[in-house]
């Protein structure tokens, strides 16, 4: 471990506290020159507090930092960039209305009689481009660019500051698997030209095949660091969460029965007024489980929505159980059968300033037995949210804490529990993990699939690929709001799926591969 | 016919100038991502600033005090929205009832009189050759306010610092996306802090222009909702400072289309609809009923660095 050898990055003994929460504690941390090192952890572990401590966002409070092997006050994100190091964040962090050029030019413009030079700016950006092979359009406007361009975009931020060492946030969230090939290529190309990769992630899938080294962390602590040719999926698996895990989740052969939801033809728009539903129609029985497959921003949002009575359709017919259901209203819906979960828990699922047990009657406050006339029956709703988190295995001191003070995986076991409870004859799951720690992860699958095997529908849509491929008993492929495809789970290959979700009928060859969103 | 077009371009180019300066104002302030209504509290308190400059000195130091004290009201503003992360509005609002009643009370201690100042000196017109002399165009830009011309160079100007320069550019960032110019090193704050004041320069200039410019004296309460025209002004024109103009010079339009019914004894509007033109159209300019506009995705934002 001397130092002075051939060390990109060394972080010693990096502790981060949080109010109430301790996100580092102590982590040690090493890049070797021209490596690709993943960082793994579960959501919520630190390793994106580690990296914002690195990159300067974030101050740590103790521990020291090495680059390139001098010790290094990395107060802000300019120092940062001053030592070569660039990142590339979760959420992009690209201004919408300005060009490629101008976002990677942004902060360090080229000046010509104290105007920015934009011809030169376009060529430089043009020229790095080309070094690195990362396509961009340096005039387009970032909102009228795919999610794969404008992470390009985004490592030639990077690049354009002369950055050596770069942090990729879980970069291959939001790309279909095609791009996540073309990212690869780029990182390999990059670690060609002498550069050193941090790959931030919790798909254990990935590092295999990505990196040459990965450093687990779990609850802010570092769990080891090791090669990745020397462990299996299943080990790192079991560092990241600390004990056995099944990936795989166990289900039975569906035996569907009769349709329940049908949708034809279903047309919605966006918050900025454009349509993000043009013409979706697809059907999901009792007993399986439909998953919705596709890129962020395809219309799964606007979907949901509108099957839940949250948004206005312009056009189309929604069928529940034989019968028109000419305007969707939440409540109309919920009363029919119709239960949901939604995607952004906190802002749609509960009221986090709302007590366990107040959260849990929400929908059903004004019925018996949880209140008579006009008066709350506040000890039946106790007695039946203690039963709930009960069965539902809700980690919580008792039911009469704030739904903010729980963590992610038991808010969503909350939702959970009170939609279940409904026993609704639909279930509408729109990204039911996401974000959450890999021990809820398995017990919202298995009651996903107890769920199926008791006779519900489940419509189940999702951006995590792996997801829908482990859950559903056929996959519809969403693209630009229509269905490109639905196909049944034995036919339905990563590879296949990944065309589709470009926008490529299932037959045919796929058309210009990034070109998504 | 002739003469009285004349008279209303004339008018409705003098009528627009506090409007287009404060735009310009509230413009730079929003497109870095701080709402300004204290537009109007500062004008108001610009044009005090300038009649009693006037007063004491001269016209030109009552326009530097305009300025001036514009800038550090405008700071004020900036400390608590930006610093405080207090609501924007309230600040603004808190602004420009703060300005109605110091002007009103300094007028009352330093001239003795509740309603308006004594007559100053203003800052006179200026003539520009070979123009002066082209029919029409010389009658409506020949001879004219300085503050007028002013307002017609700051709107170019402002144009070229806000698309041209690196400092537009991320000025128009941090008022975006704060995050993403804060991760390029961009200092989100102090840009912020840096629009805000120029805001209050604009406003200040804008005050100067009623008082000094328009008029020799100062009036209690004078900006008399100038500030939130120029708001809907800005808003209308799509936070770039020619669209600001172009619609300043329409509700300048309805000013002057209203002054001059008056003069030559139009009676088949009633006077009062015409009196109400310019703020029908602030109204149908705010709802979007004239074309939607977007502002900027963080405007009104404070902006507060990731936490976990």
């Amino acid at each position: 471990m001397a130092a002075g050898n051939n060390l990109a990055v060394e972080m010693k003994g990096i502790t981060k506290r949080f109010p109430g929460v301790i996100a580092n504690d102590k982590v040690d941390f090493e890049l070797e020159k021209g490596e690709i090192h993943a960082l793994l952890g579960e959501n919520g572990a630190g390793k994106t507090t580690l990296m914002n401590c690195l990159y300067g966002f974030l101050n740590a409070d103790e521990g020291e930092i090495f680059i390139n092997n001098k010790k290094v006050e990395v107060t802000d994100p300019n120092v940062a960039i001053s030592h070569g190091i660039g990142m590339v964040h979760q959420h992009f962090m690209l201004v919408p209305p300005f060009t490629v050029t101008e976002n990677i030019v942004l902060g360090k413009e080229p000046t010509k009689n104290n105007m920015i030079d934009y011809k030169t700016a376009n060529q430089n950006v043009r020229d790095i481009s080309k070094q690195y092979g990362l396509n961009v359009e340096p005039t387009a406007k970032v909102q009228d660019i795919s999610v794969g361009m404008q992470q390009r975009v985004e490592i030639l931020k990077a690049l354009y500051r002369g950055a050596d060492i770069l942090i990729l946030d879980e970069p291959t969230a939001v790309l279909t698997p095609q791009e996540v090939k073309e990212l690869v290529k780029i990182m390999e190309s990059l670690t060609d030209e002498g550069k050193s990769i941090i790959f931030i992630t919790h798909k254990l899938k990935e590092v295999k095949s990505i990196a040459d080294r990965v450093t687990v962390i779990r609850s802010g602590k570092l769990i080891d660091t090791v090669k990745t040719d020397t462990v299996t999926t299943n080990d790192l698996a079991n560092m990241m969460v600390g004990r056995e895990v099944i990936l795989e989740v166990e289900k039975k052969e569906a035996n569907p029965g009769e349709v329940v939801l049908e949708v034809e033809d279903l047309y919605a728009k966006n918050e900025r007024d454009l349509m993000a539903l043009n013409g979706t129609s697809f059907s999901v029985r009792r007993g399986e489980i439909l998953g919705i497959a596709g890129v962020d921003g395809n219309g799964q949002t606007e979907l949901t929505e509108v099957l839940s009575g949250l948004r206005k359709k312009e056009k189309g017919t929604i069928k529940f159980k034989g019968r028109e259901i000419t305007k969707p209203q939440t409540k109309r819906l919920f009363e029919e059968g119709i239960s949901h979960i939604p995607e952004d828990r906190q802002k749609r699922g509960l009221i986090m300033e709302f007590k366990l047990y107040e959260n849990l009657i929400l929908g059903r406050h004004d019925r018996k037995p949880y209140a008579s006339g006009i008066n709350l029956n506040n000890k039946k709703i106790k007695e039946e949210a203690r039963r709930l988190i009960e069965d539902f295995d809700i980690r919580t001191p008792s039911e009469t804490v704030q739904a903010k003070s729980l963590s992610g995986g038991n808010q969503q076991k909350l939702i959970i529990a009170r939609e279940f409870d409904r026993k609704p004859d639909l279930l509408i799951a729109a990204q039911p993990t996401r974000g959450i720690d890999v021990g809820a992860i398995e017990y919202i699958h298995n009651s996903l699939i107890t769920q199926r095997d008791n006779n519900k529908a489940i419509l189940l849509i999702s951006l995590e690929l792996d997801e829908i491929l482990s859950l559903s008993d056929r996959v519809a492929v969403i693209y630009e709001g229509k269905i490109v495809d639905i196909l049944d789970i034995g036919d339905a290959t990563e590879e296949k799926l990944g065309l589709m979700m470009a926008g490529a009928e299932s037959e045919e060859e796929p058309e210009g591969g990034g070109q998504v969103g | 016919m002739l003469a009285n077009l004349t008279a209303l371009l004339s008018t409705t180019l003098r009528m627009a100038t506090p409007l287009i300066l404060a735009a310009l104002g509230g413009m730079f302030s929003e497109r870095s991502g701080v709402i300004n209504i204290a537009l109007e509290g500062i004008m108001l308190i610009g044009a005090f600033t300038a009649m009693a400059g006037s007063y004491f000195f001269s016209p030109w130091i009552g326009v530097l005090g305009a300025v001036i004290v514009g800038m550090i009201i405008a700071a004020a503003h900036a400390l608590v929205s930006i610093s405080f992360r207090a609501d924007q509005i309230v600040s603004g609002t808190a602004i420009n009832i703060f300005a109605a009643g110091i002007t009103g009370f300094l007028l009352r201690l330093i001239f003795g009189d509740a309603g308006q100042s004594p007559s100053v000196q203003d800052v006179g017109t200026w003539k520009i050759p070979f123009i002066k002399n082209i029919p029409v165009i010389g009658g409506v830009f020949g001879e004219q306010i300085p503050f007028v011309y002013i307002a017609l160079i700051l709107v170019a100007v402002s144009y070229w610092i806000l698309f041209k320069t690196p400092f537009g550019l991320r000025i128009r960032s941090v008022g975006e996306h704060p995050a993403a110019a804060d991760s390029v090193g961009i200092n989100v704050i102090g840009m912020r802090y840096i629009a805000v004041i120029m805001s209050g320069f604009f406003a200040g200039l804008a005050g100067a222009s009623l008082s000094i410019g328009l008029l020799d004296l100062f009036v209690k309460n004078m900006s008399s909702g100038r500030g939130f025209i120029a708001l809907a002004a800005m808003i209308f024109g799509r936070w770039t400072p020619h669209g600001a103009m172009l619609a300043a010079l329409l509700f300048g339009f309805a000013d002057a289309l209203q002054m001059l019914a008056q003069t030559i004894g139009l009676t088949f509007v009633p006077r009062q609809f015409l009196l109400m033109a310019p703020y029908i159209l602030t109204i149908l300019a705010l709802t979007g009923v004239i074309g939607r506009s977007t502002p900027p995705a963080a405007d009104g934002e404070p902006y507060i660095k990731e936490e976990v």
